[in-house]
């Protein structure tokens, strides 16, 4: 706010060059947004096309894809059955995890690292292609197969190692006085558990809970191998019915049940970044 | 009543490191015990096996009569405020005060009450609802002893509870726990490396030194009259001046650095002509002189220390020997100047093999 400072460049040339470069680089980060927006952007119009192609574009407005999908038994019940799928999985990794990672954290343990990164290393085997046959055996074998609970133990058994790894972590910089503290003053091993680590430790209980959720939403593969009647399916595998006998893809209703598909996994990431907050350490949110 | 009476203590942690070794020790009911030492002598390990955070490996340790070597921390009824203060991050001032109550079973009403009350009591009462993280050091540190004393404990156990202060908070908390103590009566324990911390605030101080107790007793006792030449060092802001010397024949006096100094009352009759011993004195026991005195250590100034009403002079002894004195601020000498310095003869000492000649039984710890 000095009067000394001028208004505008002495130089008349000057802001029609700035101008044109500014307008330049605009253009240039638009047009690369819009690459990678397309798909997004698809998913936006698609549903809402009377004819969706492959190509994003101005939808011939109707709401007539989401009636025919309401109209699919197994659409609506697919996403029921991705939401038992993930929230029993998510609550079984939440709950395992915090124990296991709070024991591995406070207890040493001669091995322990190595354990766990033997564990880590496994579990991306666990419920790989690889183990897609041993896994098919066992569950026929303890009567888990075309059961939600088969589904639920087997990807909580895949999850678990990393699930361990990041909170064992958090628990890692929670300083011990805190238990400590709680301890001198009476408190038991569990209520210490209740009422210190897990409030301490919450913003990684809820990233490995949406990471979970997440996870076992986009599953494809384990619900494939083990739920066997149609109306079991979540939404991953109905997903890969939407095609016709020719193997054309049903644009419609692909696009239409995609969209249903994410939107409650972006609500959730929305819903828990703003009540807990990720952040990668400790402290607690105000 | 609550004294605390360690009997034979030990402490060796599962590694093989012996951090306490067969320690015996009374704290006296409502008292104010200070444990200094130097940083990895065990005073945490101690204070932490009194909490029962930690398990003793031999030993006992009884609380107002009563055997807890093998109850667990919440049964001994004691408090306890760690060096970070281990403030609950996810509760308020409030309910992190009222958490042991509601540990205790104490009903809701009763226990925000108490809370309400603690707070004010320590000036918190309008930070309440505010987190830890929300407080500076100095409030985090009154809400810790908040939350210590809402439960009225038998005993307070600190860990370094003015570490994490700077210097002139540090002075003014020093000042309030010590007022707060005395107002509860209630025997605390708090352990510290800093001497002039331990010296202000404790009725009794047990110098620590590698698992063992080199001495206890009072700040002045333990000042005036270090029992080893390491007390002698570690306390003190300035550290009393150690010199070689040996017993002249009489046994009369103290050869140092070739100037004889008389023996001191209380070590005569110990000591022998020839004997090899350290002359202790402390630099605000030593008289500045310009002019040529007998009984007394010369040599030239060689630093000079302002230590702000007085100065710190070091004075270089023939034989190279460096001795500290405390000169009032009137006679500052110039540095290169000759002088003399005058010990007082009741407060020289004199070890022998790092132990006080002609100390009491009651100033050196079994
Ligand atoms: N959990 C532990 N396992 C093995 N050794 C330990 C353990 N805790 C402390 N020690 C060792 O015991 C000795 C005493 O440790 P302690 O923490 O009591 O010292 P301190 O006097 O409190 O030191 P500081 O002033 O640095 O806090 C040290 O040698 C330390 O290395
Ligand atoms: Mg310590």
């Amino acid at each position: 706010m000095s009067a000394a400072t001028p208004r505008r460049p002495a130089d008349g040339r000057d802001p029609v060059r700035a101008l044109l470069r500014g307008v330049g680089a605009y253009l240039l980060v638009a047009l690369v947004l819009a690459f990678f927006a397309l798909p997004m952007l698809w998913l936006a119009s698609a549903p809402f096309d009377r004819r969706p192609g492959i190509t994003a574009s101005l939808p011939d407005f109707t709401l007539a894809n989401f009636a025919r999908l309401w109209d699919n038994p197994n659409a609506v019940n697919s996403l029921a059955s991705s939401l038992v799928l993930a929230v029993g999985s998510a609550v079984l990794v939440v709950a395992l995890s915090a124990l296991a990672a709070y024991a591995l954290s406070r207890v040493h343990i001669r091995g322990r690292d190595g354990l766990l990164y033997a564990l880590l290393l496994l579990s991306s085997i666990v419920t790989g292609t690889a183990a897609m046959v041993p896994i098919f055996l066992l569950a026929a074998e303890l009567d888990l197969v075309d059961s939600y609970l088969g589904v639920i133990l087997v990807l909580t058994g895949g999850l678990l190692p990393a699930a361990i790894f990041i909170l064992k972590d958090f628990m890692d910089t929670t300083p011990r006085s805190y238990e400590e503290s709680a301890r001198v003053f009476g408190a038991s091993p569990l209520r210490v558990l209740r009422d210190v680590v897990v409030p301490v430790v919450r913003p990684g209980l809820a990233t490995v809970g949406v990471w979970t959720v997440a996870q076992v939403w986009g599953n494809f593969l384990i619900p494939f191998l083990l739920l066997r009647s149609p109306d079991k399916s979540p939404a991953a595998v109905v997903m890969y019915t939407f095609y016709t006998e020719g193997g054309q893809p049903d644009l419609a209703l692909i696009s239409t049940f995609s969209l249903l598909y994410s939107l409650p996994v972006v609500l959730m990431f929305l819903f828990v970044s703003r009540r807990y907050g990720f952040r990668l350490h400790g402290g607690i949110k105000a | 009543m609550a004294d605390i009476t360690l009997n034979r203590l030990a402490k060796v942690y599962p590694g093989g490191v012996r951090a306490l070794s067969d320690l015996d020790l009374t704290v006296r009911d409502g008292e104010f015990f200070a444990l200094l030492g130097p940083s990895g002598c065990g005073k945490s390990t101690l204070l932490r096996t009194l909490a029962g955070l930690e398990e003793a490996t031999g030993g006992s340790v009884h609380i107002a009569g009563q055997d807890v070597t093998a109850l667990p921390p919440g049964d001994r009824d004691i408090a306890m405020v760690f060096q970070d203060y281990a403030l609950f991050p996810h509760m308020t001032v409030h309910e992190n005060i009222a958490y042991p109550l509601k540990i205790k079973k104490v009903g809701k009403g009763e226990r925000a009450a108490k809370a309400r009350e603690t707070a004010e009591e320590l000036g918190l009462g309008h930070l309440g609802e505010r987190r830890p993280g929300q407080l500076s050091g100095g409030q985090q540190q009154r809400a810790a002893l908040a939350r210590a004393m809402a439960c009225h404990p038998r005993v307070f156990l600190f860990d370094e509870p003015l570490s994490n202060l700077d210097a002139r908070m540090r002075l003014e908390a020093r000042t309030f726990l010590k007022k707060l103590q005395r107002e509860l009566g209630v025997t605390t324990v708090f352990v510290t490396h800093d001497q002039a911390e331990a010296l202000a605030m404790a009725d009794r101080v047990a110098v620590m030194e590698s698992g063992a107790l080199r001495q206890v007793g009072t700040p002045t006792e333990v000042f005036r009259r270090p029992a080893s030449t390491f007390v002698a060092s570690f306390i003190g802001s300035t550290p009393m001046n150690l010199l070689d010397g040996e017993l002249v024949a009489g046994g009369g006096a103290v050869r140092v650095s070739g100037r004889e100094l008389p023996v001191p009352d209380g070590a005569r009759a110990h000591l022998k002509e020839g004997d090899e011993v350290v002359y202790g004195v402390r630099p605000e026991y030593l008289r500045w002189s310009e002019r040529a005195v007998d009984a007394a250590l010369s040599g030239t100034v060689s630093v000079v220390e302002n230590l702000g009403s007085a100065h710190l002079v070091t004075l270089e002894c023939d034989g190279g020997l460096g001795v500290q004195v405390v000169v009032p601020e009137e006679h500052e000498p110039a540095v290169g100047a000759r002088g003399w310095a005058v010990p007082r003869e009741d407060r020289a000492l004199l070890y022998r093999d790092g132990e006080l000649v002609g100390a009491t039984p009651a100033e050196v710890p079994a």
